[in-house]
């Protein structure tokens, strides 16, 4: 590129706002911020997060894809709604996060052994094998989900929590076995994995 | 009462505020006959109750002396306080106007002598100092109030209180036996110059105006600044009556909002500037202003007050919206939690005194206006599409004194026009 004024603008020409815009849920949203910084200081979470969600809008528009990305800050959003009620511009803050955080997943980009999106993951596996979400073998799964060891310990640790869940009905140990599933499961199966195909064929991935 | 000739040819202007009594003044000095009414008992509207005006600082009492007087001298003038329009029919060049005008209980005989309010016991949250202080029931609104009559509060009608104030009055000025009086008027042309409203500061929950002491208004904080006030200019806060030394100013309280004001109200970044040099004028040195903005806006020549003010080691800007106020319970003192944007840190930030620059609403917003009158969407008027309403001052914009007198100015001017035009097409019929 020989054209100085083509030159200068190649730093502004930001795919990165466009590839949100275009894969990530509300990702129109994100141009919409003015960055006054009410979200950050509203999310009762702020001090686990290395980018607040304002600082994360900057970014993308700065065309920061990796740090985006890759970062665990959208992972930490509890889903509080704090910086939705209080947004001046409206943004649907919690949903972006969520999509970001979904984005990154899909991509592969997202950080190994990030806690929320371990369980996440976990939880996901579990609701879809019988289309009912098996709290026992959810929590067994949490457990373990660091080695045997850990798992025990973590159990045991929990023994007395569990015990009461027991006792007051809202735990049933005949979950180990199965559990309770909906009716139709291959049917419930085959309506996620319909549902998968078309988000699959909607995303165009920008590399 | 005496009777009121109106025609087609009068210009009516509802608001006595600066604004309305510019409009009302250029017209009347260009030989037209104008009605001004306003609603409350007496003329000057918000002005007469700032300490200074940005960007001189000069005071308030000034630019409104020279309009009394200017008024004084004018015959082609009617002035109505205590006066609403309750109706506007009709179109350009001829419009019928209902006024519902209260009583006063107190005619113009009155030589504001003040023996009348030496007998009344009773006290009310005084109108004129956003009820921060109580008065007399009997009561001149402020120093520059005119008329310069006193006003008899309608609580103590019927009551020992009444008839003490009138048997105190050696002037034969109080009339216990007003009425509230219903009017028709012809008029030719309305100029519109409500003015404006502060936005209800309870509203903004995260900032506790309802639930905190020591959380107030911009408004409140020029009283509190203004000698005549109810500190008599000391900068008290409400809780303990401690000098606030430490103040926090925060912008867009209320403006550039989706969920409050979506304008932005353009005068309270200049309001807060003026105010830190008040914090100044208190304490020198030792006082400390901090400005929590997500941009300042002063606008055209305004600038060089902004950057005057950022040359003064007292005022601390900060640049993030607040995004919550909690309570010390132990001092009364706030703590402002939020994150700078400018390297995005977070605070909780220690503040004697909050105090809100309170977006401005329409003052119209919640009365009933002329079906023919367009509003934008925040309700600010426009006018009517025949042109024979017209806004000016703060009624159309959020605009400070400077803009208010300028549009007031270009009102009369097309006012004058529409009269003129109605009696040129009377003269060829
Ligand atoms: C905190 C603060 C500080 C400010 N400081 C400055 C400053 O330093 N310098 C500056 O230039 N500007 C300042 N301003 C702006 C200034 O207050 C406005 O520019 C000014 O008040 C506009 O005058 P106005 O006559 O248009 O409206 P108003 O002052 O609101 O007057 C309107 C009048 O109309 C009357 N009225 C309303 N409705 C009716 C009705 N239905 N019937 C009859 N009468 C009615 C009201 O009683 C009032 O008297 C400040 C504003 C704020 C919020
Ligand atoms: S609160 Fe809204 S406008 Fe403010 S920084 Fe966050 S997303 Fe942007
Ligand atoms: S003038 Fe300043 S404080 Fe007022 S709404 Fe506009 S930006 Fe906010």
């Amino acid at each position: 590129m020989t054209n100085p004024n083509q030159q200068g603008y190649t730093p502004y020409h930001n795919n990165f706002l466009k590839e949100v815009e275009q894969n990530v849920e509300d990702g129109t949203w994100v141009k919409m911020c003015m960055q006054c910084g009410v979200c950050a200081g509203s999310c009762p979470l702020g001090n686990a997060w290395e980018h607040t969600p304002q600082k994360i809008f900057m970014m993308i528009r700065a065309g920061k894809r990796e740090e985006v990305l890759k970062s665990d800050s959208m992972w930490m959003c509890t889903s509080c709604y704090n910086c939705i009620a209080r947004c001046p511009r409206k943004l649907p803050i919690t949903h972006i996060m969520h999509g970001l955080a979904h984005y990154a997943h899909r991509l592969g980009l997202a950080p190994k052994g990030q806690p929320t999106r371990e369980i996440a993951k976990l939880f996901w596996k579990n609701l879809v094998k019988t289309g009912r979400a098996n709290e026992l073998k959810f929590s067994l799964a949490m457990y373990f989900k660091d080695g045997f060891k850990q798992g025990i310990k973590n159990a045991l640790g929990m023994q007395k929590v569990g015990i009461g869940l027991i006792k007051a009905k809202r735990l049933n140990p005949m979950e180990i076995f199965g559990g309770h599933k909906c009716k139709d499961k291959s049917g419930f199966q085959k309506m996620i994995a319909k549902a998968q195909e078309i988000e699959n064929s909607k995303k165009t991935h920008i590399a | 009462m005496t009777a009121i000739i109106a025609t087609n040819q009068t210009i009516l202007v509802v608001g006595g505020g600066i604004s309305g009594m510019t409009a009302a003044l250029e017209a009347a000095e260009c030989g037209k006959q104008v009605i001004l009414v306003e609603r409350n008992s007496s003329l000057g509207g918000r002005t007469a109750l700032l300490y200074r005006y940005f960007p001189k600082m000069c005071h308030p009492t000034c630019g409104l002396e020279i309009n009394l007087r200017r008024l004084k001298a004018n015959r082609n003038l009617r002035i109505l306080t205590q006066t609403e329009v309750t109706s506007v029919t009709g179109q350009r060049g001829d419009y019928t106007v209902s006024l519902k005008i209260s009583p006063r209980y107190v005619n113009s005989n009155c030589t504001a002598c003040g023996e009348c309010a030496k007998v009344v016991k009773k006290e009310i949250p005084n109108p004129y100092e956003y009820n921060l202080s109580r008065t007399r029931a009997a009561y001149l609104p402020h120093a520059m109030a005119y008329p310069q009559h006193y006003v008899l509060d309608p609580s103590i009608i019927g009551t020992p209180d009444a008839d003490n104030a009138k048997a105190a009055c050696k002037y034969n000025a109080i009339d216990l036996d007003m009425q509230v009086e219903t009017i028709e008027l012809k008029v030719g042309a309305v100029v519109w110059a409500t003015g404006w409203k502060p936005y209800e500061a309870a509203k903004i929950q995260p900032y506790g105006y309802d639930r905190f002491d020591n959380v107030i208004t911009s408004l409140e904080f020029e009283r509190y600044a203004d000698p005549h006030g109810p500190t008599g200019g000391k900068l008290l806060r409400p809780s303990d009556g401690k000098e606030a030394k430490n103040i926090a100013f925060i912008q867009c309280a209320g403006s550039r909002d989706q969920n409050h004001l979506h304008h932005c109200s353009r005068i309270c970044c200049m309001a807060s500037l003026k105010q830190t040099q008040y914090v100044r004028e208190a304490y020198g040195e030792q006082g400390k202003s901090t400005v929590y903005y997500i941009d300042i806006r002063s606008i055209d020549r305004l600038e060089d007050f902004y950057r005057k003010v950022q040359q003064d080691s007292t005022v601390n800007f900060v640049k993030s919206k607040v995004a919550q106020i909690k309570l010390d319970e132990k001092t009364g003192d706030l703590i402002l939690h939020g994150v700078d944007t400018e390297g995005y840190h977070r605070y909780a930030t220690q503040h004697d005194l909050v105090v809100l620059a309170v977006g401005m609403e329409p003052e119209s917003n919640g009365i009933k206006l002329p079906a023919d009158l367009i509003t934008d969407s925040s309700g600010f008027i426009e006018g009517s599409a025949d042109l024979g309403q017209i806004a000016a001052g703060a009624a159309s914009s959020p605009l400070d004194v400077n803009r208010a007198t300028q549009s007031a100015t270009a009102a009369a001017l097309r006012a004058i026009q529409v009269v003129y035009k109605t009696s040129a097409i009377e003269e060829a019929r």
